[in-house]
């Protein structure tokens, strides 16, 4: 019995050993650890709050996309299952959802001209990507003082820390603390990684945080939710969070569903074949 | 070594007194076993359907204005090529006429074209014989005509000699307006 | 595979098949009637599920070829296509980079089992040899894997590991260069890196068909590690070890789910979202948890030359082990202090792994700076996989031979069969229904 206790517990070991060097390797790192956000998708039941991710596409067309791309994302996919404008009636086909052709007819695309090869402009379908607000990596670059503004599309899992690391880097911009040179064009924040101790007068506490290139994105009141949600900037920051997170993962609440079968099987499963087991050695001294 | 295991142990439930006999669990666990296979066998194969950005791609807008009497424009639809036509009064009446020829897939000329849009003709353009794509002004008929293996479509678009088995098929497509149709 | 067939064609079809190919009396000879030690206990049941997850990750990794696109433009999109427009690509995605995670966990429980039971001990020397194969092999086809979604950590994790054959004298730039098919990891590197890496599963799958023959002439070892003496000591595989393999397979899928469907991303790093840029290198390079323990060994050596050939020493060790272990008992139940040093050995390699997701200067305990030795802080983590890489290489060159020669063990069981039969509980169960006492 304590052997059999021993092993599996050397098993345990050896399998949180995997998720806990994937924590500890960022431990290094100098940022703040996020903001401790709820989040409705959490959970292996959670599900995303539609009307949250709603709100949140609004932030990032009115706001974001002047700015940054998301090169992944589709208007359609505003449209599919477990998007935040899903229509049963438009399942079979999310080009056809009125609200996302509307949506995406608002927008102007660029294009060529089929007859005459002229770029022009044209109103977006929802078979469209999202507007890419630059039409290339220098532009983008020369119109934001050399920086690149990452494209958007897995932002909520490219960073650690996920939606809550976008909350916290839109709502964390403080005023940088005694003795800290803040190079021209940048802010500090300190949600953003990096390394202050060059930037810090001589015997200076080094704060944690880093330098970001994006001026403050959001203010109480820049976008007006349409379901009366009050537009303060926590609010707006976390609708975007929520929206971003969407877009990393839009197949999430479909995987979660589907596991919930899966398990509930595979468990029925393993207690089948355990009694079958039992069963077939019950003779067999052992 | 291994000569001297070889016999191993009877047992019971394989070979022992009730041979035929099989315990309830083990065929539940064997059911629930083939189920599994079954259950994860699905996506595998599902995966090779049309994925959500081809599906997306599938019906496209069109705008008619574009397409000048007499001519016809190819457009790639599902990547076929697409025959949209409009057709000069003279095609329409020779199409009309041949309503009551010997057809070989018989079909009137109204029941290719929207009600009231006869001169809009929408056709997927590739041979139902083998798949290539007849050019058009080619045949006796007026129509279209395969270079492959010599099948003649009329005005149209019903084939009227050669291998070809069927009509060139028209595709599901409906007016968004006057002149705007969606295919697909 | 060996000894004599049991073999009988039960029809006209299976005498006509058998006198031209034995396929069926193959089959009943190395998955039906093989008899099986009736000992072998849960930690053996790693084989099978080894097999169930190669014949996984062929699968889903052939599905993915499919949409999987190899040039530096787009291969990180196309992964990014799988996993949002293709019919359920996300699960077959998840199934194929969670099943290397949880292929790596099999394997290193099957060979830390091996360890313990002494299985790499004559008369199975190949059939370790052989795993040892498969083993390279396997970290061959991670390493090459890794890099096919072009993130930032495969591509700069690419760059380093090629980057490691530059330590060889002379030859070693050419080789980079000839491997790399340029001055660069680049588009040539990712199209050669995905044929091999479609390549090795199949070369595993047929090294693997040599181990199960290995396996199969001496027979399985066991947790006594002594010698199958009679048919008393042994059941035939199937049913008793199709449904017990069955059973344990049942029960690691439901851990595998749990990462395929709630946290597919959890053995992942978070830089491998960002698509892979040849001019920014990510803060950490770190690779997957399953080479860290080799990645630390590396780490230790201040030189680049050294540090290539202790990491890979560390793996050819495992190939001469059979040699190196002078003892006469193969299981460590019987081995009293050989026990412990093999416990610590298990630990030292989860610190290993740990030294390798730490940047080297990172303090073990953190705060505490004090530990200086000359210009040496002890309390960092390269001096940690020192330790640690030290102990790795005593176990094998130093312990193992040693507490061979020196340690005096336990009594061994008769047979397999003493321990249990004379067990009071088993010896009444054994005499009321034991079949094989009857006949």
């Amino acid at each position: 019995m304590l052997r059999k206790g021993f092993a599996l517990a050397a098993l345990g070991l050896a399998l949180l050993a995997g998720p806990l060097f994937a924590g500890q390797a960022l431990a290094a790192t100098t940022e703040a650890e996020p903001k401790d956000v709820h989040w409705s998708f959490e959970g292996p039941l959670g599900k995303f709050d539609k009307a949250q991710v709603q709100r949140g596409y609004k932030v990032y067309r009115e706001v974001c996309s002047s700015c940054h791309s998301m090169n992944l994302m589709y208007y359609r996919n505003l449209a599919q299952k477990g998007g935040p404008f899903f229509d049963p009636k438009y399942a079979e086909n999310p080009n056809d959802s009125p609200v996302v052709k509307s949506l995406a007819h608002d927008i102007q695309i660029k294009d060529i001209d089929s007859d005459t090869g002229d770029a022009i402009s044209r109103p977006g379908m929802p078979s469209d990507r999202f507007a890419n607000p630059f039409p290339n990596e220098p532009a983008a670059r020369a119109s934001n003082g050399g920086a690149l503004p990452p494209d958007l599309s897995v932002m909520a899992k490219a960073r650690e820390g996920g939606p809550a690391y976008v909350y916290s880097i839109l709502t964390g911009y403080t005023a940088p603390p005694k003795g800290m040179t803040v190079p021209a064009g940048k802010y500090y924040n300190p949600y953003m990684p990096g390394d202050m101790s060059s930037f810090m007068a001589k015997g200076m506490k080094v704060p944690e945080g880093g330098f970001i290139s994006m001026p403050p994105p959001l203010v109480d009141g820049k976008v007006t939710f349409d379901d009366g949600t009050k537009s303060t900037l926590q609010n707006q920051a976390r609708d975007v969070a929520a929206f971003l997170a969407w877009a990393a993962d839009p197949k999430a609440e479909e995987r979660k569903t589907f596991g919930f079968g899966a398990m509930i099987y595979l468990l029925i499963f393993s207690v089948l074949l355990y009694f079958s087991y039992k069963r077939i050695w019950k003779n067999v001294a052992h | 070594m291994a000569d001297t295991v070889v016999g191993a142990n009877p047992d019971p439930h394989v070979s022992g007194e009730n041979p035929d006999r099989r315990d309830f669990i083990h065929i539940a666990a064997g059911v629930a076993a083939v189920g599994l296979v079954g259950g994860l066998a699905w996506p595998f194969i599902d995966q090779m359907n049309p994925a959500g950005d081809t599906l997306a791609l599938a019906s496209i807008e069109f705008d008619l204005s574009k397409v000048v009497e007499g001519q016809q424009v190819v457009v790639k639809w599902r990547g076929k090529p697409l025959f949209v036509r409009h057709r000069t009064p003279k095609e329409i009446a020779e199409a009309i006429q041949a309503d009551h020829a010997d057809l070989r897939d018989p079909a009137t000329d109204e029941s290719r074209h929207k009600p009231g849009k006869a001169q809009y003709l929408v056709l997927i353009g590739t041979c139902t014989h083998l798949g290539c794509v007849p050019t058009f002004g080619g045949g006796d008929y007026g129509g279209w005509f395969c270079p492959c293996h010599g099948s003649v479509y009329d005005t149209s678009g019903r084939i009227r000699k050669g291998p070809a088995p069927l009509n060139l098929a028209v595709p599901e497509y409906s007016f968004l307006s006057d002149t705007k149709v969606k295919v697909g | 595979m060996s000894g004599h067939s049991t073999y009988e064609p039960k029809n006209g079809f299976e005498r006509w098949l058998d006198t031209r190919l034995p396929l069926l009396r193959f089959a009943n000879d190395t998955i039906i009637t093989f008899p099986t030690p009736k000992n072998l206990n849960y930690w053996y049941t790693f084989g099978g599920i080894l097999s169930l997850m190669l014949g996984m990750q062929i699968v889903t990794g052939i599905i993915l070829a499919m949409h999987y696109v190899p040039h530096v433009d787009m291969a990180f999109n196309s992964v990014q296509r799988i996993k949002r427009d293709v019919n359920f690509g996300w699960l077959i995605q998840g199934l194929h980079a969670n099943g290397a995670s949880m292929f790596f966990l099999a394997v290193y429980i099957h060979m830390f089992r091996n360890l313990y039971y002494g299985s790499y001990k004559a008369p199975r020397e190949v059939l370790w040899i052989l795993g040892c194969v498969i083993y390279l092999l396997m970290i061959g086809t991670a390493f090459f894997g890794y890099v096919l979604p072009w993130g930032q950590m495969s591509f700069h994790g690419a760059v380093v590991i090629t980057n490691l054959i530059g330590a060889i004298p002379i030859v070693g730039h050419a080789i980079t260069t000839w491997l790399w098919g340029g001055f660069a990891v680049d588009d040539a590197t990712l199209n050669r890196f995905f044929s091999l890496h479609y390549l090795l599963p199949f070369m595993i799958a047929g090294v693997v068909g040599l181990h199960i023959w290995a396996l199969h002439v001496p027979g399985n070892n066991n947790p006594t590690g002594v010698n199958v003496t009679s048919t008393q000591d042994t059941v035939p595989f199937h049913p008793y070890y199709t449904v017990k393999d069955g059973f344990a397979i049942s029960v690691f899928l439901i851990l595998y789910a749990v990462f395929v469907f709630y946290l597919p991303d959890a053995l992942g790093d978070a830089a491998n979202y960002i698509q892979a840029n040849p001019l920014v290198t990510p803060q950490h390079i770190v690779p997957e948890w399953y080479l860290l323990p080799f990645y630390a060994i590396l780490r230790a050596v201040p030189n680049k030359l050294a540090g290539v050939i202790l990491m890979f020493g560390a793996i050819a060790t495992l190939f001469v082990l059979p040699w190196l272990d002078t003892s006469k008992v193969r299981s460590l139940r019987y081995r009293p202090t050989m026990r412990w040093y093999y416990f610590i050995f298990f630990l030292n390699c989860i610190v290993l792994g740990f030294c390798g997701a730490h940047a080297p200067d990172d303090l073990v305990i953190p705060g505490v700076s004090g530990l200086q030795l000359g210009d040496a802080n002890i309390n960092s983590f390269v001096w940690l996989s020192r330790i640690a890489a030290a102990y790795y290489f005593a176990y094998f060159w130093v312990i193992t031979p040693l507490m061979g020669l020196t340690e005096t063990p336990l009594a061994e069981p008769e047979s397999i069969s003493t321990p249990v039969l004379s067990h009071p509980a088993a010896m009444l169960a054994g005499a009321a229904a034991s079949p094989e006492k009857r006949g």
